[in-house]
């Protein structure tokens, strides 16, 4: 059974479509990378996903819960750190993960320990006691990150999870995207493409709301197949280009 | 699901107190309260041992701070983003809009415990109804809860905290007056009788005003609780309706 499973998504904004037609699915130990333009749909498919938006067509369900008909019960499976990572700014990082666990209901010993280890994989040790609107951006990011993997959850759904992150700092986030991808499903959105291949497993190019490519790496770290295109390493912006605007293409392939 | 709730209601409550906003609040509550008792209400002068000067204000005085209070109830969630972080959690809509008037409801009920002094005074000086008394802050109390339900509601239409203070300044007004001659005057020449009549029985200070004379008509309990789930219920439609926006 897929992790997550999305069926002819359609969501209008008046007379704007915003996500137009899209469907797909994740296993467990896949890292989709969510590849697009600014204003795509990449975050508005994400809102849907996590329930906040409700879709004007479609079905979506996670865990093999739908998130219209038991949206509760979706919800528990899913860790999200929604674009920009909001939190409370008037709360430290403890105060508003304790506030994140007692509304996931994570009690005694399995509370304290998760805690313990979202705190640790986030790297959020020396700010704990700091108020969150103090933090610098990196940490801000951070905290959002350990409230989205507080409860362990089978899906992750990570908004720009390295925007604005320092080299070294994206880094770290990719190596903890890494070690948790296993035993997870999890769905990032970027436009940087260096990402995609430092931690995707699969891509979709969404451009307009729609999927316009699926891409997969190629063995051996050869670079990544979308479709008919090839690209060697490190040159997925080529391939980007000419997808999402569609200049180019005879040339390049007779090239 | 009441867990979640409690775990808002603690978030909420803290937050009024994680500034000196908070502190402040209460002190200009207890002055005002102080002023309208002694100076304008003539407590000394009447020469009563109850409370009525002091709770013959208390619509006026929340006029203006209970919409203080609930503005940052959603408009603050929207303007950081934090709703989508808030609505994603395993809660239920409905224990979420509890949680949070609970909160504000509380920290009323808070400032409005700390002008015991005046209870104080009055029983000192004098043998007051102590059951006029306890019927005039469960009053009180109660209709600040419909002030606050009516702010709670608007404040989730914006993500601007000074355009929630203002509508529900406004609505609160219209709540608080429909029963005095300010409104009626107006209506009564054009309008039904029926309609004149369901416009009067919205009227806070008259229904407020039967209350703190000693008069505990239950009409007037289910008229302020009704009209608390009226605008609680009218706030979960609007999180939902305006999510996108």
């Amino acid at each position: 059974m897929a992790m997550i499973e999305i069926k002819q998504l359609i969501m209008r904004f008046g007379t704007f479509t915003a996500v137009d037609g899209i469907s797909f699915a994740v296993e467990r130990g896949t890292v989709l990378g969510f590849l697009g333009p600014n204003g795509a749909g990449k975050s508005t498919t994400m809102k849907i996903i996590t329930g906040f938006l409700a879709p004007t067509m479609g079905q979506v369900s996670v865990c093999g819960f739908d998130t219209a008909m038991a949206p509760v019960e979706a919800k528990r499976r899913i860790g999200y750190l929604p674009e920009g990572a909001p939190a409370y700014a008037e709360m430290t990082p403890r105060e508003f993960l304790n506030f994140v666990a007692d509304v996931r209901g994570l009690r005694r010993d399995d509370r304290r320990r998760k805690l313990d280890l979202a705190i640790e994989r986030a790297g959020l040790g020396p700010v704990l006691e700091q108020p969150i609107d103090t933090l610098s951006k990196g940490f801000k990011r951070r905290v959002g990150l350990a409230q989205a993997i507080l409860h362990d959850p089978d899906v992750l759904i990570l908004d720009e999870p390295t925007d604005g992150l320092d080299p070294n700092q994206k880094f770290a986030v990719r190596a903890l995207i890494k070690e948790m991808a296993a035993t997870k499903a999890i769905v990032i959105s970027t436009h940087i493409l260096e990402e995609v291949e430092a931690v995707c497993t699969r891509s979709l190019i969404i451009a307009r709301g729609r999927v316009l490519a699926e891409g997969t790496p190629l063995p051996d770290a050869g670079g990544w197949r979308f479709g008919e295109h090839q690209a060697a390493p490190g040159r997925l912006d080529a391939i980007f280009r000419r997808i999402t605007t569609g200049e180019n293409q005879h040339q390049e392939i007779a090239a | 699901m009441i867990r979640g709730m409690i775990a808002i209601f603690r978030r909420e409550l803290a937050g009024y107190f994680a500034t000196p906003v908070a502190f402040v609040f209460i002190v200009i509550f207890l002055l005002l309260t102080g002023i309208f008792t002694f100076y304008v209400g003539a407590f000394f002068e009447q020469g009563q041992a109850d409370l009525k000067p002091f709770f013959m204000f208390h619509p006026w005085l929340y006029l203006l701070l209970m919409p203080a209070i609930a503005m940052r109830l959603w408009a603050e969630e929207r303007k950081t983003g934090s709703i989508e972080l808030l609505l994603t959690l395993p809660i239920r809509l409905s224990a979420v809009v509890l949680g949070k008037f609970l909160a504000a409801w509380t920290f009323t009920a808070i400032a409005l415990a700390l002008t015991f002094p005046v209870w104080i005074t009055v029983s000192y000086l004098g043998r007051p109804d102590q059951g006029v008394i306890v019927a005039g802050y469960l009053g009180s109390l109660l209709m600040a809860g419909g002030y606050l339900a009516i702010c709670a509601c608007l404040s989730a239409t914006t993500h601007n905290q000074v355009i929630a203070f203002v509508l529900g300044v406004i609505v609160c007004l219209l709540f608080t007056v429909s029963g005095t001659p300010i409104v009626l005057d107006i209506i009564t020449p054009w309008a039904p009788q029926a309609l004149v009549e369901t416009i009067a029985s919205f009227s806070f200070l008259a229904r407020f005003g039967s209350i703190v004379d000693g008069v505990i008509d239950l009409r007037d309990i289910v008229y302020f609780a009704s009209l608390i789930i009226f605008w609680l219920y009218a706030n979960a439609v609007v999180v939902e309706w305006r999510k996108a926006g």
